[in-house]
Parts: structure tokens; C-alpha cells; sequence
């Protein structure tokens, strides 16, 4: 298993350098440095030394792979290749466009993130398996055909309602918590329990229909009918025989997404004003901040690489005729 | 001729798409086996109801393609002048809607404007009131009549409209057997004749904060919808159908390759490689203003931009279960036949392998729609929509959201983008399900059997 691993992570290393190679054409190739502080700089009226001070405040002002002015070292290492892009394989991201250290931000924004997307994805998970199980046990049947028509116009609803519908029903009509905003330790309970809600009910109808789409592929199989005909009971057959065997393809979904936790989530964040990672992206979207977009892209690969990584393990856990070698 | 015809980008795309669609109908319309699966659709009348309101989607958005501006009365040296404002056939047809604007909100079938006013009354005193709308119900001499102006109107539009769409089904009933769908259709033409008979003089949906109509702008995103999910799937298909099936018959490098290419775009999280390829559009399309002639032609290349990254950035699924297919297929004995005759590799692949991925191709794109036309809106949010000048269910949303915190609530332009979203998603979920169903070999059948 050790050297599975090990094989895995290095494989993920041509992955994380094509990604790096990828953002660096985006943000530095298809649009020249200067294209980008005009833009910053406002497109009109702008000199060319606001343009070179711009670029060189941000370390912009050199040569894009190769650097034949400075000696023998400095031809690569003096490039912006290597000091804005390569520097990230060791997590080094530089300063965003406010002069605040992007990793420092990273790390503190983190916990945020997590105190929403981790409760979330938790109760989410049980309860759409739970809603799955019994769209399962009452399959054909009347309710069965009531949960598929309510996970269909779930599922259809936009997600952006979900979240202005949620903040006005519950925190403009009822006051029963905060419209947005955070506050650390215990405090922070009123705070992320309607993104949470809002975050689970958003997931229903999708997930739901997925889970179930999942089971009653598994119901239809032999050792289904042999466990009826041990005698055991249906809910007994769904709860240990049918529910072990679909986690495979669950976790397959599932487990990939336990890393990405960390980035938090964009709409959520924003709307009720949780300083995570997804809030952080969002405002550095808007303010057209490219280096803090650039981390988050590496970012958020390395942790979906992670993920895939990890559902692999998973299945060991779950499965035991799945050895990794 | 006092109007120049404009095709805009996506215009010629769409109909392009138009074009490839009525190729391929014609194509399955000559031949019974691959007719089946698609009078197994006909069947359900679930996919039929939907279908005959996705087709009103359709319609609306179709005559919003028709692109064209208008000459002004001037002349420069000989030649005509065209206004910069691009309208479309479709602007034509509810040209009440678009013209009437008031000054700001107002509420649906408001005849008072949302905000207060100073006015001179008879007496020319100053006093604070609510000013009387432009248009809304500007026909009305007392106020006190609204109620029941309003339903006579209503009753007569729906009367009408549903007389027109008796006749309707009563003359395409050949064609739409199922009562559940000629029901639909009475209803849906008793809808638009309420709605035609209403919107002329009222503001049904109200107005929205610069005071424009908002049904206008409601029946306007359809257009921008529909052009997101099926421009997409130009990019898609193409990337997705080669280079999956190269993968998956050829092996070897190509397969790595391929591998390789789609391993590294899927692995960037899609809302921020989306986010960071419209980032630098925005940034190209911002600093060359010269390639563009009318805002609404940036717009335009906007759109047609934002769907060529959606497609960059979504193949990866589709080409991934097209190359396990196809792994799957070339070791099946009809292939191996074919390679041991000889038949060359082109041939193998575009006339045993691609029919046979179709049906997963097609169930595909039609699921890929609805999350389209639901990414538009979360997209245009973030920020990294469609231009902010298009109208467009995310740009509806977006201004809209900060007014749920007025006083009183400004629900009317929220309200209205959601559920012509809603209306419009749940169509194509539930023609998309009947598709899947339909051209799944998966599902049982006894017909088959037959």
C-alpha cells in the first residue's frame, strides 16, 4: 500500500505541473503583463512609466521564462516562471494585489471554510443517504414516485434561491439568526446554522436521486434475493447487505470532495459574509486580483488530487478484496 | 430598406446548431432503428408536455436571434446611418413591453410608482405622493377600477387564447395524441393570451429599478439561457466525441496523451478555471475595443466567449465515459470482424464505433442543459458571467438581490428570473430523464423482445 502511495504521488506530479504550465499561459501569455495593468490602471489615460510601476511593484517588470541579462543562476530563477509560478510547488504563493501574504491568508480563512463545509457535507451525506434508503423501501410505490417528482424540482430550483430564500424567510421575516456575518468559538453557532441548512436542503434533490439511482442498482442483484430468501426482513436486506455494497460507488463521489471542504463554498460564503477561503476567492475575482485566482487554481488541484488519492485508500476500508499495490 | 440585418456571432452559431439538428432529424427520420428510441419519447407524455414547453422556450428565443438595426432618419453623406441599438425580431413583437418604461419600481399591476414623489396638485401645492405610472394602467381614469379591469381583461385573454389553442389541438390531434399534452397546450395559449391581453397596458410583473418591464426582461434571458446550454455543446461534442473515441481505439501514447490532457483540466476545481479563463477574456475583450461595433456586439462575443470556456472546461466527463466505452466496444467480435477484413481504422471508427456511443453522447448533452442554464446564473454572480449589459437570468438575479432588503420588499424581478428558471430547468430535467430512458440499453423492455 506504502508504495501505492508513493506511486501516486509522484504520478500526480506531471498533473500539478501541467496545471501550473496551464494557469501560467492564462495569466501571463494570452495576456501580457501589461494588458493587465492597463486593466488595473484603467484603460484610458494611462503612461507607460504607470505601467512599469506597476509591473515592477509586483515583480512583473521581468522576462517570462528566460532571462539572458542576469548570469548563469538568475536566467531561470530571475523569470516570472519560476518566482510567481514554480514557487508554488513548495506552497510559496507571494502577496496578493493589497500587499497581505496569500499563504498567511489561506491558513487563517481555513477554519471559516471549515466550520460551514464540514457540518454540511456531514449531515448532508446522512441525510440523503437516509432519504435515499427509503425512496429505496417504498420503490414502485406511490411515495417512491412523490420523493423522484420532489427531488426533480429540487434539483431544479437554483441554488442562488436557495440561499436568498433562506436569509429572507429565516432572518429577515422570523429573526431567528444573523442576516451574515462570523464570529469565532462558541458564538459562531448562530451564525453558520442557516448556511448549513441552506447548504444541506440545496444538495437534496440531486444527491438523493443519485443515492437512489445507486440502490436500486444493488437491489436487483443476486445476493439481494439470497438474503430474502435467508428470510431476513427488508429493512434488515437495505440496512447491512444493500447499504455496504452501494458505499463503493458512493464513496467514489463522496470521498473525492473531503479535501475541497477546505476551499469552502463561493456562493455560500459570500452571502452571509463567512471570511473563508470561498469569500476570499470571490472578492478576488471581483477585484480582478490574479495572483490570489492563480493559488487558488494550484490549490484547489492539489487538493482534488488529494481526493482521488484518498477515495482509492478508502476503498480498502470499505472493500476488502480491494488490495492497492 | 430602412433596417440592416445584423448576425451577430452567436446568432450564426445558433443557427449553425439549427442547421446540424434539422440534419440529424432528417437523418433519423429515413431510418426505423434509429426512430425507435425516439417514438419511445413520443410515448411518454411526461417528455411531451415538456417538450411542448421547452419549444416555447425555443420559439422565444429563436425570434430573439433575428438580429437587426434599425436606420435613422439621418443620413451621413449619402449613406444611411444605422442606430447602435440592435434589436431583434422579437423586440419587434412585444414592442409595448420594451418601450413602456417608467421611472423605477413598481410592483406588478401597479398603477403607482414604488417610490414617492414631489407634485403639484390642482391647487399647486407641493405634496408627497406616489406619482401615477406612465403606462401601467395609464388607460384607467380611476384608480378604484384596477380590480375589475384587470380580470375583465384576464378572462377575455384567457378566453381567447384558450379558444385558439382548442383549435390548435384539435388540428394537431394526429400528432399529440395524449390528453396531458393537449391540456398543456390549451392552457399554455390560454396563459399567453391572459398574458398579451395584460401586458399591453400593465406592468404584469412590475418594474425594476431603472423602471424596465420586467416580464420583458424575463422573456429577453431566455434567449441567453438557451444560447448557454446548447452553444456549449459545440465545443463539447466535438472534443469529447474524438478524443475520447481516439483514446479509448487506439491506445498506447494517444491514450496517454489524451489521458494526460484531461486529467490536468479536470483536476482544477471548474467554477475557478471557468473563473480564471473569463478573467483574462474580460481583460482581452476590455482592452480591444476596436474589434467591436455596438456594445451589444461585445456583449455578444462576450456570450460566445463564456460558452467556449464552459465547453474547454466540461468535455473531460463525457470524454472519459466515451473512451471506457469504447474500450469496451473494440473488443466486441463485429470490430475485431471489421479490423480482420481490413476495413482501415477510419472506417471502423466513424462507422462501427461513433453510432454506437451516440445514445451517450445525446443523453449527455441533454443533461448537461439544465446545469448549464443553472451555472449562467450562479456564474453571472460570481462575477464571471455574461456581460452585464445582456440580459440574462444571472444579471436579473443579481441586481435583484440586494432589493429583498428594502422596505417594502421588492420581490416582483427575483421572483419572476426564478421561476422562468424554474419552469425552464424542469422541462429539460424531465425531457432529459425521458431521453435517458428512452435511449438507455440498459433499462428493460419488452418491446425489444418483440
Amino acid at each position: 500500500m506504502i508504495a501505492y502511495l508513493v506511486r501516486r504521488i509522484l504520478y500526480a506530479i506531471p498533473i500539478l505541473i501541467g496545471v501550473n504550465l496551464l494557469t501560467f499561459a492564462l495569466f501571463f501569455v494570452v495576456n501580457t503583463p501589461d494588458d493587465m495593468a492597463r486593466m488595473q490602471l484603467g484603460i484610458k489615460r494611462v503612461t507607460p512609466e504607470a505601467i512599469d510601476r506597476w509591473k515592477q511593484q509586483r515583480g512583473y517588470d521581468k522576462p517570462l521564462f528566460l532571462n539572458t541579462g542576469t548570469g548563469s543562476a538568475g536566467t531561470f530563477t530571475d523569470t516570472i516562471f519560476w518566482q510567481k509560478s514554480a514557487s508554488m510547488f513548495v506552497f510559496d504563493f507571494g502577496y496578493s494585489d493589497d500587499g497581505r501574504s496569500i499563504s498567511r491568508e489561506i491558513a487563517t480563512r481555513m477554519g471559516p471554510s471549515l466550520a460551514i463545509a464540514l457540518p454540511t457535507f456531514l449531515i448532508g451525506l446522512v441525510v440523503y443517504v437516509s432519504f435515499a434508503l427509503l425512496m429505496t423501501l417504498f420503490r414502485a410505490t406511490a411515495l417512491d414516485l412523490a420523493g423522484v417528482a420532489l427531488c426533480v424540482l429540487l434539483m431544479s430550483i437554483s441554488g442562488l434561491f436557495y440561499i436568498i430564500g433562506g436569509q429572507f424567510l429565516v432572518s429577515k421575516l422570523w429573526h431567528l439568526v444573523p442576516i451574515s456575518g462570523y464570529a469565532g468559538g462558541a458564538d459562531s453557532l448562530k451564525f453558520v446554522v442557516l448556511p448549513i441548512l441552506i447548504g444541506v436542503v440545496g444538495g437534496i434533490g440531486s444527491s438523493s436521486r443519485w443515492y437512489r439511482t445507486i440502490f436500486l442498482d444493488e437491489i436487483g442483484k443476486d445476493y439481494v434475493r439470497t438474503a430474502r430468501a435467508k428470510g431476513l426482513s427488508e429493512l434488515r436486506v437495505l440496512f447491512t447487505h444493500v447499504l455496504k455494497n452501494a458505499l463503493i460507488p458512493i464513496l467514489t463521489g463522496v470521498v473525492v470532495v473531503i479535501p475541497l471542504l477546505f476551499m469552502g463554498s463561493l456562493l455560500t460564503e459570500s452571502f452571509f459574509g463567512i471570511p473563508g477561503l470561498g469569500s476570499y476567492t470571490i472578492d478576488a475575482i471581483n477585484a480582478q486580483d490574479f495572483s490570489v485566482v492563480r493559488a487558488m487554481v494550484f490549490l484547489g488541484s492539489v487538493l482534488y488530487i488529494a481526493g482521488l488519492i484518498l477515495t482509492d485508500v478508502s476503498y480498502t476500508v470499505v472493500d476488502p478484496r480491494v488490495r492497492l499495490r | 430598406m430602412n433596417f440592416l440585418p445584423v448576425i451577430l456571432w452567436s446568432d450564426a452559431l445558433v443557427f449553425l446548431l439549427l442547421a446540424v439538428i434539422v440534419a440529424v432529424a432528417v437523418h433519423v427520420r429515413e431510418r426505423p432503428h434509429l426512430r425507435l428510441p425516439w417514438q419511445r419519447v413520443a410515448r411518454s407524455s411526461v417528455a411531451m408536455v415538456s417538450m411542448l414547453v421547452l419549444s416555447c422556450f425555443l420559439v422565444i428565443g429563436l425570434l430573439d436571434t433575428l438580429h437587426y438595426r434599425v436606420a435613422l432618419p439621418q443620413t451621413d453623406a449619402g449613406e444611411k446611418v444605422y442606430s447602435p441599438e440592435v434589436l431583434s425580431v422579437f423586440d419587434k413583437l412585444v414592442e409595448p413591453l420594451r418601450a413602456h418604461t417608467e421611472k423605477t419600481y413598481s410592483a406588478p399591476f401597479a398603477l403607482h410608482l414604488y417610490a414617492k414623489e414631489s407634485l403639484e396638485d390642482a391647487q399647486s401645492h407641493v405634496v408627497r405622493d406616489y406619482p401615477r405610472l406612465r403606462y401601467g394602467g395609464a388607460h384607467l381614469a380611476d384608480v378604484s377600477q384596477r380590480t375589475a379591469d384587470v380580470a375583465k381583461r384576464a378572462a377575455a385573454g384567457t378566453f381567447a387564447g384558450a379558444l385558439v389553442g382548442l383549435l390548435l389541438a384539435w388540428s394537431l390531434r394526429r400528432h399529440l395524441k395524449q390528453r396531458a399534452v393537449q391540456v398543456t397546450l390549451v392552457a399554455l395559449a390560454a396563459l399567453c393570451g391572459a398574458l398579451v391581453n395584460l401586458a399591453t397596458v400593465y406592468h404584469v410583473l412590475g418594474t425594476d429599478k431603472v423602471g424596465q418591464d420586467v416580464l420583458y426582461l424575463s422573456l429577453k434571458s431566455i434567449r441567453t439561457g438557451l444560447v448557454i446550454g446548447t452553444l456549449t455543446t459545440l465545443v463539447t461534442l466535438p472534443l469529447a466525441l474524438f478524443l475520447g473515441v481516439a483514446a479509448g481505439y487506439f491506445r498506447g501514447w494517444v491514450d496517454d496523451v489524451i489521458q494526460y490532457v484531461y486529467t490536468v483540466l479536470s483536476s482544477i476545481p471548474s467554477v475557478l478555471l471557468i473563473a480564471a479563463a473569463v478573467l483574462i477574456m474580460q481583460v482581452t475583450i476590455d482592452t480591444h475595443p476596436e474589434w467591436f461595433e455596438t456594445s451589444a456586439a461585445r456583449a455578444d462575443l462576450r456570450l460566445v466567449a463564456l460558452c467556449l470556456i464552459l465547453g474547454l472546461t466540461s468535455w473531460t466527463g463525457l470524454c472519459r465515459l466515451l473512451r471506457g466505452e469504447t474500450l469496451k466496444l473494440r473488443e466486441m467480435e463485429y470490430i475485431q470482424a471489421a479490423q480482420a477484413f481490413g476495413v482501415s481504422s477510419m472506417r471502423i471508427l466513424s462507422r462501427h464505433i461513433m453510432p454506437n456511443v451516440m445514445h451517450i453522447i445525446l443523453i449527455a448533452l441533454v443533461m448537461d442543459f439544465s446545469a448549464l442554464v443553472l451555472a449562467e446564473a450562479v456564474l453571472s454572480y460570481v462575477g464571471v458571467g455574461v456581460d452585464p449589459s445582456m440580459i440574462s437570468f444571472g444579471t436579473m438575479i443579481n441586481a435583484a438581490r440586494l432589493e429583498m432588503g428594502r422596505e417594502p420588499v421588492v420581490w416582483w424581478a427575483l421572483a419572476s428570473a426564478f421561476v422562468f428558471m424554474l419552469v425552464l430547468v424542469l422541462a429539460a430535467n424531465l425531457f432529459a430523464d425521458a431521453v435517458r430512458d428512452a435511449f438507455d440499453p440498459r433499462m428493460n423492455r419488452t418491446e425489444g423482445a418483440a
